[in-house]
């Protein structure tokens, strides 16, 4: 909806209130600290006066006359018997004393210096650069004078003592002096105080020195009435009467002619109050406390940080037509499709207006009412739970009114309906930290109480079921409902901007399952393949004798023509051929090679890649859902385990790795021995020791893939944790080997353990040790099991992972935050360019090369090898 | 002798523009000069190259991405004053 406003912001204009501003925008003058009195009415010229608006429904405002909800609240004002330094401009007046000269109020520059300034402002103003650093350049320049030009005045240096005291040439400086030189200076600079980065027009300097405080409307501060009856007023309520409080004593003491000491002390406390009335956090003062012992919540407060009122209440917008719970997978429902279970679906309203066209249609629907009771054999029914009239009068559809409702429907009322199988709704996990964290789904209405989602659309999400929770949005409008559509549904997102390659595929088990349905030359019978095959919604021929791999080709488009080296391939092409690990697919056949991770899985799925390019959303959308359901099928008729016995190996091999690890140890004695004996050979720019420590993680290192390796080869593919890892589906041949074969060396900050006791990690072992049991090296196996020591040292491993995961988390986020902060106003302009909101060029084309990465091959712009086979052909 | 930055692997092609392509420039791309981002006179290339304040840089620079990327930087004093 395109509506013209009718007035447009062209600027926005920051400036101080001059007291007489304040005075004038007063509604009254606060006098008294009280707020209320005996019989609850509140009390005139106090902190709740009538005047400053109101809170009590019922009641008509004094200064407007209107109601609670019509009455925006009127500030009131109390005058300061002396004047105090206001905190947010501390810094600025202290650059301004500075700059200028107490006994004429110029800034401390010659005329020709001046004169020059002012021309190179015009200049900074026009290349639109910073004038706060142009203020702050010439505050630096005048504050080097020790003479003023003008007046000839010696300069005394001026401190800031935070948070509000100046001094000048060691002599403190009361606000009411600060007051008077400040004026000076208005008078003096005129219109040169833009040189300061002060426009006259808005703001003199003296009104950064207040004589005249605000006091907000009560709207800003309301009190709340406890159950008890008891009032209990706002923060900022509390902080304003420890204001005028003491105002009242400096006042009466001052006009009493009390010694100076005592009313500078009174002054300094008045301060003290107005300083934490503005900002309760202040560096260098205690901050004001509540009864309780609690920090008061006074007006920076408010404001600042993820709480504050921008981030939280500005930025933050908080929605209906939404829903959260907690998910659980479905893998027979499309990629596309969420599960929305009914009892949300009967909450959630998609708006249908009535036309000429649908009316017989909605009439009916109104009709149902909110509850319709659906026809057996069905699940659910779509009822109704309002209709808004063309006057905007909103109806709430109960069972009893639905008849009549439904007669009395108008063409131009809006039909609130329930949601309903194909409804598209968009659906999002928290943290959402790239675009595919939220797409559209059409809405498939379900049983039970989890949201239901494939499987293959996890990785994006990273989502998994360990009760993780997701939000779902309802599209209100055709627009939105288009644009969802068109742009976020899933299936559009099966390619990633983030590397160019597919983030949606198959994982865990249906990758396990392709794999055992394609490794080798399996057959299988023609009802078994006919399961398979009808669970992937194959519909057509089936032989009376099939292999896995003429399965598998039966979901493959029939013009799919693709060669390379599967997950299973580690050396060269020639010797993955031998053990079915290079993939060649010719025709839509599946001439040779292994289904598994670098064929369909996420992030790394060839096929979906190439059927995602060349045949576009659509097709691949299908592929997924075939390929997942076809690896759950072959997986459950071949069937599948693992267990700890997957990691047992013979005598033989566990002989041998306990040789390696003993050698290991051996070798690292000998090093040791070695360094005590002088006989080590220092490595270049490293210190004897650290030369030692190197070489010894070396060997633990070499110890550790070697009995990898010694595992490794007793473990082979008829192993079930071994296809797992070597297909890629889960884990990797290194848990393998530290399953079966050494846990290995364990490391904190890369080194071996040493800290813990003077001069040796743990009380087990002698001072001074060096060995590889001493200093964290595990020989044991997780399946064998650690000894205590070990698991001490392998505890200390894991935590350090622990917390570098904590702090890598959280200061990931904080820098994507500034980032999207500096980043958010850019735009790809049509031309290529990327560009400022203001038209400032920052990259001449996109990237350089002005290639989306959505629409890269892994980041090229085009494949030239795949280019190549095709042209070969 | 002193040393020709000019000749490092690691500085790219630096030109400056001509009044005439300068404006063809500011044309194409539909902006004014104070749109382009800027190079410091004091930068040790702009330096080399005796470039003037106002001057269009044209910088060829190899891509990773592109193989050639050419970029175009406005001459200015110093910041702030």
């Amino acid at each position: 909806m395109i509506t013209k406003s009718k007035k447009v912001i062209n600027k926005v204009q920051f400036g101080l209130l001059s007291p007489d501003a304040i005075r004038k925008m007063s509604a009254t003058r606060i006098i008294t600290p009280d707020t209320y009195d005996e019989d609850g009415f509140p009390i005139e010229m106090g902190l709740m006066d009538p005047r400053l608006g109101v809170i009590e429904p019922g009641l008509r405002c004094k200064t407007c006359g209107q109601k609670v909800k019509e009455c925006p609240g009127h500030f009131g004002h109390i005058e300061l018997a002396m004047p105090v330094i206001h905190v947010g401009f501390a810094k600025t007046i202290y650059n301004i004393l500075k700059a200028t000269c107490r006994g004429c109020g110029k800034l401390l520059l010659t005329d020709d210096e001046v004169k020059k300034l002012r021309e190179d402002y015009k200049k900074v103003l026009k290349m639109k650069n910073n004038t706060a650093a142009f203020a702050k350049e010439v505050v630096k320049r005048a504050s080097k004078a020790n003479k003023c030009p003008h007046c000839g005045r010696e300069v005394l240096p001026v401190e800031l003592d935070k948070p509000t005291t100046y001094r000048e040439g060691g002599r403190k400086l009361t606000p009411a002096e600060v007051r008077e030189w400040l004026e000076k200076v208005s008078e003096a600079l005129g219109d040169d105080l833009r040189l300061l980065d002060i426009n006259p027009e808005v703001a003199r300097p003296e009104w950064m020195v207040l004589t005249v405080l605000p006091v907000p409307p009560v709207t800003t501060r309301p009190s709340i009435t406890l159950e008890t009856g008891e009032r209990s007023e706002d923060d900022l309520t509390h902080k304003l009467v420890d204001i005028i409080r003491i105002n009242q004593r400096l006042q009466e003491n001052r006009d009493a002619g009390a010694p100076q000491l005592i009313v500078e002390d009174l002054w300094d406390l008045l301060q003290y109050h107005v300083t934490t009335y503005f900002d309760n956090q202040t560096s260098g003062i205690p901050p004001a406390r509540h009864r309780s012992g609690r920090a008061l919540k006074t007006l920076a407060q408010r404001l600042k940080g993820k709480e504050g009122r921008f981030r939280s209440n500005l930025s933050g917008k908080r929605v209906n037509f939404s829903a959260r719970t907690v998910i659980s997978p479905d893998p027979n429902i499309s990629i596309n499709e969420v599960g929305v279970p009914i009892e949300i679906a009967k909450e959630l309203t998609v708006p249908i207006r009535v036309t000429q066209y649908n009316f017989e249609e909605m009439k009916e629907l109104v009709k149902r009412g909110p509850e319709p009771v659906p026809p057996a054999g069905i699940m659910y029914l779509p009822g109704v739970n309002y209709v808004i009239r063309p006057d905007g009068r909103r109806i709430r559809v109960t069972p009893e009114n639905a008849e009549n409702v439904a007669e009395r429907l108008e063409v131009g009322s809006i039909v609130e309906r329930q949601l309903q199988d194909g409804d598209i709704v968009l659906f999002n996990r928290q943290p959402s930290l790239h675009r595919m964290s939220m797409m559209a789904h059409h809405a498939k209405i379900l049983p039970y109480k989890t949201f239901r989602l494939n499987l293959a659309v996890c990785p994006p999400y990273n989502a998994d079921f360990d009760g993780d929770e997701m939000n779902l949005h309802v599209l209100q409008s055709e627009e939105a409902r288009a644009e969802a559509e068109i742009l976020m549904k899933v299936q559009e997102h099966i390619l990633s901007p983030r590397f160019g390659g597919a983030i949606i595929g198959a994982i865990h088990d249906h990758i396990t399952g392709c794999f055992l349905l394609t490794y080798g030359n399996k057959v299988f019978s023609r009802e078994d393949a006919m399961d398979i095959l009808a669970a992937a919604g194959y519909k057509g021929e089936v032989k009376d004798k099939m292999t896995g791999k003429e399965i598998f080709s039966k979901i493959l488009p029939p013009d799919l023509n693709l060669e390379y080296k599967a997950k299973l391939c580690t050396g060269s092409e020639e010797e993955c051929r031998k053990h079915d690990a290079y993939v060649v697919i010719k025709n839509g056949k599946l001439i040779q090679g292994a289904i598994d991770e670098a064929s369909i899985g996420a992030f790394k799925g060839k096929i979906i890649e190439y059927i995602a390019r060349k045949k576009g959303s659509n097709a691949a959308r299908e592929f997924i859902d075939k390929v997942t359901k076809l690896g759950i099928a072959a997986i459950t008729k071949i069937g599948f385990t693992t267990g700890i016995d997957d990691e047992d190996i013979p005598e033989e091999a566990q002989m041998q790795i306990e040789e390696v690890l003993e050698n290991a140890k051996k070798k690292i004695q000998d090093l040791i021995r070695a360094y005590k004996e002088g006989e080590l050979e220092q490595i270049p720019g490293r210190s004897l020791e650290e030369t030692l420590e190197m070489e010894i993680m070396r060997v633990t290192g070499k110890a550790r893939d070697q009995t990898g390796e010694i595992a490794g080869r007793h473990l082979g593919l008829d192993n079930s944790a071994v296809i797992m890892a070597r297909s890629g589906a889960r884990g990797s041949m290194l848990n393998l080997s530290q399953m079966a074969g050494a846990v290995g060396q364990q490391a904190v900050r890369g080194e071996r353990i040493h800290r813990g006791y003077h001069s040796r990690t743990l009380p087990h072992f002698k001072k001074g040790d060096l060995g590889a049991e001493a200093k964290g090296f595990v020989s044991s196996s997780y399946k064998k099991g650690l000894t205590p020591t070990e698991y001490f040292f392998h505890s200390m491993g894991g935590r350090e992972g622990l917390v570098d995961t904590a702090v890598r988390t959280s200061r990931s986020g904080y820098m994507q935050r500034r980032l999207i902060n500096a980043l958010e106003n850019i735009k790809l302009e049509e031309d290529g360019t990327v560009r400022q909101t203001t038209g400032e060029i920052i990259q001449f084309m996109y990237g350089e090369d002005g290639i989306d990465p959505t629409k890269s091959i892994r980041g090229k712009a085009v494949d030239a090898d795949l280019i190549m086979k095709e042209v070969e052909k | 002798m002193k040393f020709d930055i000019l000749k490092h692997t690691l500085v790219p092609h630096h030109e400056i523009l001509s009044a005439e392509e300068a404006e063809k420039l500011l044309k194409a791309y539909r902006i004014k000069k104070e749109d382009l981002p800027q190079i410091l006179i004091t930068d040790p290339v702009v330096k080399a190259i005796g470039a003037k304040e106002g001057d269009i840089i044209k910088i060829t620079r190899r891509s990773p991405t592109a193989g050639e990327s050419v970029a175009y930087r406005l001459v200015v004093t110093k910041e702030i004053i």
